[in-house]
């Protein structure tokens, strides 16, 4: 790890302050992936600010139709949360299910999506439920937040705050993970809500992506069926030693279907 | 059966400082004055060294020294030695190339070591060594041994053409074609034996350190083997004589081969500890790990089976070519020939075998031994092809065994492959693993699985395992460059409690316990009373170290004939103290009895006596009660077993899951069956992440792939099931325990195990064979091409 | 640039100073001496390093030491006075370790499990151990362990 100066702001305004200030800073949320790429050497920031001792970005609260959960909540709190439970089960346990439990300890949703690490899983959530990211500047839609491989909305200085979930009808997530990282190969998000039905996929692109055909024929068959037989394209898909792009293609299908069965079931 | 003796589960006593922290792995040893040493390593799989400026690092902060191989070589360095010596079917020896500790002109895999920095902090060094500027004129470079061997591949030595290390071959080729020619049915696959990185827990660390004083190296590093370290290093590398070298290998955590080696790491230190006069400590990182860790395997084989048309198997002809990687480590050249051709008889009476080997040099990490090391090569051939066979023939692969088995009665059996077996019972093995996974009621459960839409499958594999290499001079006579006897003290103290100093080194092997169960059965002594030393050349005889499952089986041996002289001689001064004949006296229970009477003396008394001696032989007799010995084996040990795998198959993404497996394996004698069931379930999760999960993947340029463990599918608890696992024990007819060896049975069996039931799982759809690792994509394309071409049809 | 960092480690204060960039196992190791947690992998996957901070298990190799300013944490070392806590005591009984490098990690985890679970499953178990590798055990006696320590610590908070 190179050396660098460690901030631990209380405040999101100071926050923004240190960050501001910095000549090369890094938010750090719960460090799960900073950390390590730091250990690697493949980053070399000249300040690191820990978002840990800020108590505003903390807490998980039901806000009118809406789960609003705080950019520092850990994956732990979030998988064992009561509110989440009960307003939106899918969450909690895809939350339950990112990397082990020491990771869960730490890692936090708002560093997982600010990250946006094409294989990682909240982003599914996020973009799947149709959730608003908040930050200290603005409100994003899900669909503007993710731009692409590990890039994302956000504008320098610009902090997540704490994302808001509409929560739906029903609603499930089913992942293949990698066997060796056991990050998303394939993690297919489906979510019925009033307004109708949202496929969201992560692992099999560069970034999280929806499935419009699906989407529709959801939405006029929330069943298994009515889906197993719409494919993605191949092209432009991720592929590596675990994994080529024709069959996380396939795996798309395949875990759409499981979870639209589980949500459904 | 005492609580501690021979045959009880002792739980075992070196448990206490791992549990609780206090464990003395080498990176927790930190001496006086030490700096740290961080290895510059070649991010090119193949390239020219044109210069190397180190200028810009030696002036960096902290930083004490930077060397190159320049350095070493100024110092008359050596390059690291080969340990056993193959010769070609020609007669010709075969191609050693020069193996520098650090490279000179030439680099030839990713990881190959080039400089080393070092500086008072390890971040210090690591910083320093990114200032090194190496003028690389990168190389075509090739990965796969099967390619490397092909005209026109990228050349990685000029000693050695077509990449050819040797061409070794064992039987008799006219015979079995002559077999072949008769044969009633012919099996045969295409099969490859994948690459794996060993993946011991701890990290290979070393620390070298000189004394001014005495002008005294002592070397601490993560070693299966300190003394065959200290042999090597100091007579042919550093050319420090061996009693100004001392080796020390403290805890270490988990070798399974990959720690028997003399590494370029562990001359480094020492040597650069003697250059800057302060200790020199190295941890590897464990991506370093990854580059620079001997891996195993990586085989390439085509495979015949012949049979009649009973099905018996007339002869088999093996052609292999075995990946060496960029040079060749401490035992590799043994692994793909005498330690696997010697063992493709396996279970059964095949008459005729031929087998022949091309090992060839890759712009790989060097392969050398893990866990099986050549057994479970020629053991997932054989068993993959009988098979085929069976399937082929319609023979039920059980039944198909049976009719090939040794028989009970035909010990000492001869192979066709130079090996002779002492005892087994194949028959009953397989019987009581069969019974134990049920499998006569495998049908209900394929079709209670296929309701669920699942394919599910059951496979079996049976193996042998020679175990207890030795003896010497028939190793010496195949090419080894060492003996490998195993060594053994027994220290009496004068109160009567006892250190057993061993050459067997332990690793998780348990062999504090199991040796002190050894010393209380035999003195009839408390086991608490006992103490087992190990891992430092300055307390133990010169002894081998731990690999091949030879501990007990070698090491243990030695330990029982030293127990025999300590008795003996103890007997003598009880006599005298008894004052009755020698030969009146019996040693039973821990005491010296004069036979028919009730005069005794206990053990400790008789200690006692000889430390005291002031009522004593001592015109016969000198004091004390310490006593050596050697033990070098009279033959191989062949521990076997028979083992099954059951697994379902998720049509739609291909995932194998590991439902149930069993195993029967013959240990002989089992000294304590509670650490022998670990070794065995250890040695299963090896096997099956083989067979499911692991595979050290190069691209065709030499660029490693699985660098960590997020691309290295290493077995997690959930990959697994519980096993059931049994004995059935016929005892070695040749050493004086009747122990026969089991730290690799697991790792043998069950690749090809787990491989039969997946490929039954798959049959019905007309796939006849998978490489390993059957990983979610590879079944999953089968599937859908099988599928398709039967949707053809 | 350093800086001093405090927390109580096993029940006692310490201090120490660090690199912003020194690692917390880096400070429990090389500052404390407390070699007890291991480092496995680079890539926070082995779990060989699992302490506990504030209570829950984290792997001190993804953590800085900055960041443990005022916490409690323990290691293998503080988990029992002198004897072993009824989960070692399980490994022990249950043969759940065999070279002991994963061990202290493994043990950490598992005692974590069970505050979350007091009475897993195997299933649960082998879930809950995504973190932690062996290379030695298979696994099979670190998870008879496991539920037996479980039953244990029932029965000793009982």
């Amino acid at each position: 790890m190179y050396d660098f100066s460690y901030h631990k702001p209380s405040s999101l305004a100071e926050a923004a302050k240190a960050l501001g200030s910095a000549e090369d800073g890094k938010l750090m949320a719960g460090g799960m992936t900073l950390i390590p790429t730091l250990k690697q050497r493949l980053a070399r920031p000249s300040d690191v600010i820990d978002l840990g001792g800020i108590v505003e970005l903390k807490g998980i609260r039901r806000a009118g139709n809406a789960l609003v959960i705080g950019a520092m909540a850990r994956h732990a709190e979030v998988a064992h949360s009561d509110v989440v439970r009960s307003a939106i089960p899918a969450l909690a346990e895809l939350a339950e299910g990112i990397g082990d439990p020491q990771v869960r300890n730490r890692g936090t949703i708002g560093g997982s999506i600010a990250n946006a690490d094409p294989a990682a899983d909240y982003p599914a959530a996020v973009v799947g439920l149709g959730a608003t990211v908040e930050t200290n500047k603005r409100k994003i839609a899900a669909d503007d937040f993710f731009k692409g491989l590990f890039e994302t909305a956000l504008e320098d200085g610009e902090i997540v705050t704490a994302v808001s979930f509409p929560i739906p009808e029903k609603a499930a997530y089913m992942k293949f993970p990698n066997p060796a990282s056991r990050y998303a190969i394939v993690g297919a998000f489906v979510a019925k809500t009033g307004g109708g039905v949202r496929v969201a996929v992560t692992g099999a692109g560069p970034s999280v992506f929806r499935v419009a055909a699906m989407e529709q024929a959801l939405a006029k068959s929330f069943t298994p069926d009515a889906i197993k037989d719409i494919k993605v394209a191949a092209d432009g898909l991720n592929a590596d030693i675990h994994a080529s792009a024709e069959y996380r293609a396939h795996l798309v299908t395949v875990m759409a279907r499981r979870a639209v069965a589980a949500a459904a079931g | 059966m005492s609580e501690t003796g021979i045959g009880a589960a002792v739980r075992r006593k070196e448990d206490f400082r791992f549990l609780t922290g206090q464990g003395t792995y080498t990176d927790d040893i930190n001496r006086p004055g030490q700096l740290h040493a961080v290895i510059l390593r070649s991010p090119h799989a193949h390239a020219a060294i044109r210069g190397i400026d180190t200028a810009a690092a030696a002036a960096a902060a902290g930083v004490v020294a930077v060397f190159t191989a320049k350095d070493m070589a100024a110092d008359g360095v050596g390059g690291l030695p080969c340990g056993w010596q193959i010769h070609s079917k020609d007669g010709s020896p075969m191609i050693e190339p020069p193996h520098p500790a650090l490279a000179t002109d030439r680099v030839r895999h990713v990881g190959d070591p080039v400089a080393v920095v070092i500086a008072e902090t390890k971040a210090q060094a690591r910083e320093a060594a990114e200032l090194i500027a190496v003028d690389y004129q990168p190389l075509p470079a090739v990965a796969s041994a099967a390619e490397a061997q092909k005209p026109g591949a990228p050349q990685l030595f000029d000693a050695a053409p077509g990449n050819l290390c040797f061409d070794w071959h064992l039987g008799d080729k006219a015979q079995a074609d002559a077999a072949f020619a008769r044969a009633a049915h012919v099996a045969k696959l295409d099969i490859v034996n994948n690459r794996l990185i060993p993946n011991a827990m701890e990290p290979r660390a070393a620390i070298g350190e000189y004394d001014k004083a005495t002008g005294e190296y002592t070397l601490y590093t993560t070693s299966q083997n300190p003394h065959v370290i200290r042999l090597l290093m100091g007579a042919f590398v550093l050319h420090i004589p061996e009693h100004k070298l001392r080796v020390v290998a403290p805890d270490v955590g988990g070798g399974f081969g990959s720690k028997i080696y003399h590494y370029a790491e562990e001359a480094i230190v020492t040597w650069a500890a003697g250059k800057v006069r302060r200790p020199v400590k190295w941890t590897a990182d464990r991506s370093e790990s990854f580059m620079s860790d001997a891996h195993g395997r990586d085989h390439a084989t085509h495979a015949e089976l012949a049979l009649d048309k009973d099905g018996k198997f007339l002869g088999l002809k093996v052609s292999t070519i075995a990946n060496m990687g960029g040079y060749l480590s401490t035992f590799a050249p043994a692994i793909p020939t005498y330690l696997y051709a010697t063992l493709l008889a396996g279970t059964y009476t095949t008459p005729v075998i031929y087998c022949e080997v091309k090992a060839i040099f890759t712009n790989t990490v060097p392969v050398d031994a893990y866990r099986g090391a050549g057994r479970p090569e020629a053991t997932y051939i054989l068993e993959r092809l009988v098979d085929t066979a069976a399937r082929e023939m319609r023979i039920d692969p059980a039944e198909l065994r049976r009719r090939n088995f040794i028989p009970k009665d035909a010990y000492p059996y001869q192979t066709p492959v130079a090996l002779q077996y002492d005892s087994g019972d194949y028959f009953t093995t397989l019987d009581k693993a069969l019974a134990a996974a049920d499998y006569a009621g495998f049908a209900r459960r394929r079709d209670e699985a296929a309701r669920r839409g699942k394919l599910r499958g059951i496979g079996l594999a049976t193996y042998i395992e020679a175990c207890g290499i030795a003896p010497s001079a028939v190793a010496g006579s195949l090419g080894a460059r060492a003996g490998l006897y195993e060594a053994a003290e027994i220290r009496v103290h004068p109160t009567g409690s006892v250190t057993v100093f061993t050459g067997s080194h332990s690793h998780g092997q348990g062999h504090e316990t199991t040796f002190a169960q050894l010393v209380a059965d035999r003195l009839g002594i408390p086991i608490e009373n006992v103490e087992v030393s190990h891992g430092d050349t300055d307390k133990i005889p010169f002894g081998m170290g731990t690999y091949g499952s030879r501990s007990l089986a070698v090491g243990g041996s030695a330990i029982v004939k030293a127990l025999d002289k300590v008795v003996a001689k103890g007997r003598k001064i009880a006599a005298h103290l008894l004052e009755a004949a020698e030969a009146d006296i019996q040693f039973k229970d821990g005491k010296y009895v004069v036979e028919g009477t009730d005069r005794a003396k206990s053990f400790g008394e008789v200690a006692l006596t000889a430390y005291v001696p002031h009522n004593y032989p001592i015109e016969e007799l000198e004091p004390g009660l310490d006593e050596s010995a050697f033990y070098d084996p009279k033959n191989f040990t062949f521990p076997s077993g028979a083992h099954v795998a059951e697994v379902e198959i998720d049509r739609d993404t291909g995932i194998v899951e590991l439902v149930n497996f069993t195993a029967c394996d013959d240990f002989g004698r089992i000294i304590n069956p509670l650490i022998v069931e670990g070794q065995v379930h250890g040695g299963l999760v090896q096997g099956i992440g083989q067979a499911l999960l692991e595979n050290c993947v190069y691209d065709p340029e030499g660029q490693l792939l699985t660098g960590s463990y997020m691309d290295y599918c290493m077995p997690r608890a959930s990959d697994v099931p519980s096993f059931a696992v049994s004995t059935n024990t016929t005892l070695c007819t040749h050493n004086p325990l009747g122990v026969k060896g089991c730290g690799e049975a697991g790792a043998i069996g069950a690749p090809a195990a787990v491989m039969n039931a997946v490929l039954d799982a798959l049959s019905p759809l007309g796939i006849r064979h998978l490489d390993m690792p059957a990983s979610p994509e590879r079944v999953w394309r089968a599937i859908q091409q099988h599928s398709l071409a039967q949707a053809a049809e | 640039m350093p800086s001093s960092v405090r927390m109580t480690v096993n029940g006692k204060a310490v201090s120490g100073t660090v690199e912003p960039r020194t690692l917390l196992v880096q400070f429990l190791r090389e500052h404390l001496g407390l070699t007890g947690t291991h480092v496995g992998c680079d890539t926070s996957q082995c779990g060989a390093c699992v302490v506990h901070v504030d209570g829950v298990s984290v792997k001190s190799c993804t953590m800085l030491a900055v960041q443990a300013e005022g916490a409690k944490v323990t290691t293998i070392e503080g988990l029992a006075n002198g004897g072993l806590h009824p989960m070692q005591a399980a490994f022990h009984e249950h043969h759940g370790l065999q070279c002991g490098f994963c061990t202290p990690g493994m043990i950490m985890s598992a005692i974590d499990l069970v505050k979350h679970n007091s009475d897993p499953s195997e299933q649960e178990i082998r879930e809950w151990l995504e973190g932690n590798i062996c290379r030695c055990t298979g696994y099979h006696n670190i998870v008879k362990s496991i539920k037996a320590g479980a039953a244990a610590m029932r029965g000793a908070t009982k």
